[in-house]
């Protein structure tokens, strides 16, 4: 082509036209992280794709195995950091599975609200980013804005904003004032007026309908191939959804629809999304409703808990109970289980071999992002260089949890 | 729900007995432990019977037990969308002990199988891609075995006379602290050479 070789003429001695190879990342804005993707173009046109992933591998599965049981739950937020509550609630549960204990009533509508809390959150920077992929700027600063209230919410019952450490087996580590759950409750009021306003930016916006409409359609066959789960189900018409079809916590006494979509592309999804925020913004509603009516203890008190602060001053046995606690840590009967939770990008599992002592033999953390990221070369196939950056987005793909 | 899975296993169990070693429902969940020879076949079987539909791949991992003959289990999780039900497949195999790929039965296995494959070493029969994964380019070892040091043999650093990203064995300013905290009332064996009663017996 550059005539180096003696080209002459292109209607006789035809060329030979290769593939562009491209790197996209691992710096890239639409990458939502450190992903490389190697791409096969053919002019514009998506040939092949090979995501290269493991650039924030940071092992957190073993270094599980060389911390204690509550060491651990930190971990859990810096894996899907961008709704950490609803990680750790896998671990706790997986915990509470093992060593057969119950959470007290209260905590566990707190754990719902804070789960609920935390799909907004996802979702919030979701659809904002998606829009921002697509071409639009003004959604993710109106997105992060209230995003920001919550995170606020975050920070009064927990102390910090990302990374919580709320969740504790047996319950939750603090219980929540009342003052906060009525500010929840306002916001819960207000956010709907927010929520319009984002929609009516992009619903009918023509370049978002545009980009996103009939771009990566997932069908049922591709769903059972690929193990997708979450959004990536219910936007092609699925109504899976492990808060109704395998009920943990107490979702099951909460009233909520499971919103589907028809076609199972990018916009779809994004419809879904919006309508999950409304239908988390009802159970909040609900959570706070018998929150402010059912005072109770917020931990399951016993081994695996820290005693009463008050009873610790007084008594020597909770003070050698709380030191161990917090030195030795919690022995888990020898076993094995898993525990999901539908969290906002699918569903996060955890894998929990114990062999009885004060740490986790093996954990394996099941990341949802893991499964729809290898079906990118699927999906991207086809498609234009383009819409690889719709496609990203709509996976809703957070490094933390893939690479673990 | 506990009925229905034992209901279950002993269903699979009749009709594949060739492939099931034993089953359990410890903890409300489906144990099946299987013969590592017909993985795949029993892992279809499971995918196609009406009655069973496991169609969704959740997850496939590794154990390792580096004192047992057998050293490594490795785990698959599966799911029923359909009949709304979760099993759990063990395979036990050995070090160096290939086992069958799943890539043709759930092509969601590639992925989990090469990050097996890069974490515990554990080579997969007719995987089309077994690279590694999570680890670096030119990453050596498996880090999930239990022999491989949590702080691993190399550490990377920029330096800043050659302009580059070196790596360089690792270099601890102070010995790695693992706190061993465990009561020597209860639960841990401590082996005291120096101890009186030891030393008396």
């Amino acid at each position: 082509m550059d005539g180096s070789k003696g080209f002459q003429d292109a209607l006789t001695n035809e060329q030979k036209i290769r593939n562009f190879n491209i790197n996209f990342g691992p710096q890239h804005p639409a990458a939502h992280g450190v992903l490389r993707l190697v791409l096969e173009l053919d002019g514009e046109i998506v040939e092949r794709c090979d995501p290269h992933i493991g650039l924030l591998h940071r092992g957190t599965e073993k270094l599980m195995e060389s911390r204690t049981y509550l060491q651990n739950l930190p971990y859990f937020d810096r894996l899907d950091y961008v709704a950490p509550m609803n990680q750790e609630h896998a671990w706790c549960l997986a915990i509470e599975k093992l060593t057969n204990v119950s959470v007290p009533r209260r905590a566990s509508l707190i754990r719902v609200l804070y789960s609920e809390i935390g799909r907004i959150l996802n979702h919030l920077l979701n659809v904002t980013t998606q829009a921002m992929d697509v071409g639009a700027l003004t959604p993710p600063l109106w997105g992060f804005e209230e995003r920001e209230k919550l995170m606020v919410f975050y920070e009064r019952a927990c102390g910090a904003r990302l990374h919580a450490a709320y969740f504790r087996p047996g319950g939750v580590h603090q219980d929540l004032p009342d003052d906060l759950l009525k500010d929840i409750l306002s916001w819960a009021e207000e956010f709907p007026a927010v929520l319009k306003d984002i929609d009516e930016l992009l619903t009918e916006n023509r370049i978002f309908k545009q980009r996103n409409v009939d771009i990566g359609i997932v069908t049922e066959d591709d769903i059972l191939k690929y193990g997708f789960s979450g959004v990536m189900v219910r936007g092609s018409g699925l109504a899976w959804d492990l808060r109704r079809s395998q009920p943990y916590e107490c979702y099951d006494e909460f009233d909520f629809k499971v919103p589907v979509g028809k076609n199972g592309d990018c916009y779809d999804r994004y419809l879904v999304r919006m309508e999950e925020m409304r239908q988390s913004l009802h159970i909040i509603k609900q959570a706070i409703e018998k929150l402010l009516v059912e005072p109770g203890d917020i931990l399951a008190r016993g081994k695996i808990t820290p005693p009463r602060r008050a009873e610790m001053k007084g008594s020597m046995e909770a003070l050698i109970h709380h030191f161990k606690l917090y030195t030795e840590g919690f022995h888990v009967p020898e076993g094995e289980v898993y525990a999901c939770v539908e969290a906002p990008k699918g569903e996060f599992g955890v894998y929990l071999v114990s062999d009885g002592s004060n740490k986790p033999y093996r954990a394996k953390l099941r990341a949802p992002g893991f499964l729809h990221l290898q079906a990118m070369d699927h999906m991207a196939t086809g498609h234009q260089l383009a819409d690889v950056a719709a496609i990203i987005g709509t996976m809703d793909i957070v490094f933390g949890e893939i690479d673990r | 729900m506990i009925e229905a899975l034992r209901e279950l296993g002993g269903y699979i169990e009749q009709k594949r007995s060739d492939c099931v070693i034993s089953w359990d429902t410890d903890s409300d969940e489906l144990n099946i432990m299987v013969a590592p020879s017909n993985i795949a076949s029993f892992v279809d079987f499971l995918k196609c019977d009406s009655r069973c539909k496991f169609s969704t791949l959740v997850d496939i991992t590794g154990v390792d037990f580096p004192e047992r003959v057998k050293r490594f289990e490795v785990v698959y999780h599966l799911l029923s969308m359909f009949q709304n039900h979760r099993v759990r497949l063990k395979v036990s195999i050995r070090e160096n002990e290939p086992i069958q790929s799943l890539v043709s039965v759930h092509p969601s296995a590639n992925w989990f199988e090469r990050e097996v494959f890069d974490m515990f070493g554990i080579l997969f029969q007719d995987h089309p891609d077994l690279r590694r994964i999570l680890t670096d380019y030119g990453f050596q070892g498996f880090p999930l075995r239990k022999d491989f040091p949590t702080t691993g043999y190399n550490e990377v650093r920029y330096d800043e006379a050659q302009k580059r990203v070196v790596y360089e064995p690792v270099n601890l300013t102070q010995e790695y602290r693992q706190f061993d905290f465990k009561s020597p009332w209860e639960g841990a064996e401590y082996i005291m050479p120096d101890d009186e009663a030891e030393g008396a017996t």
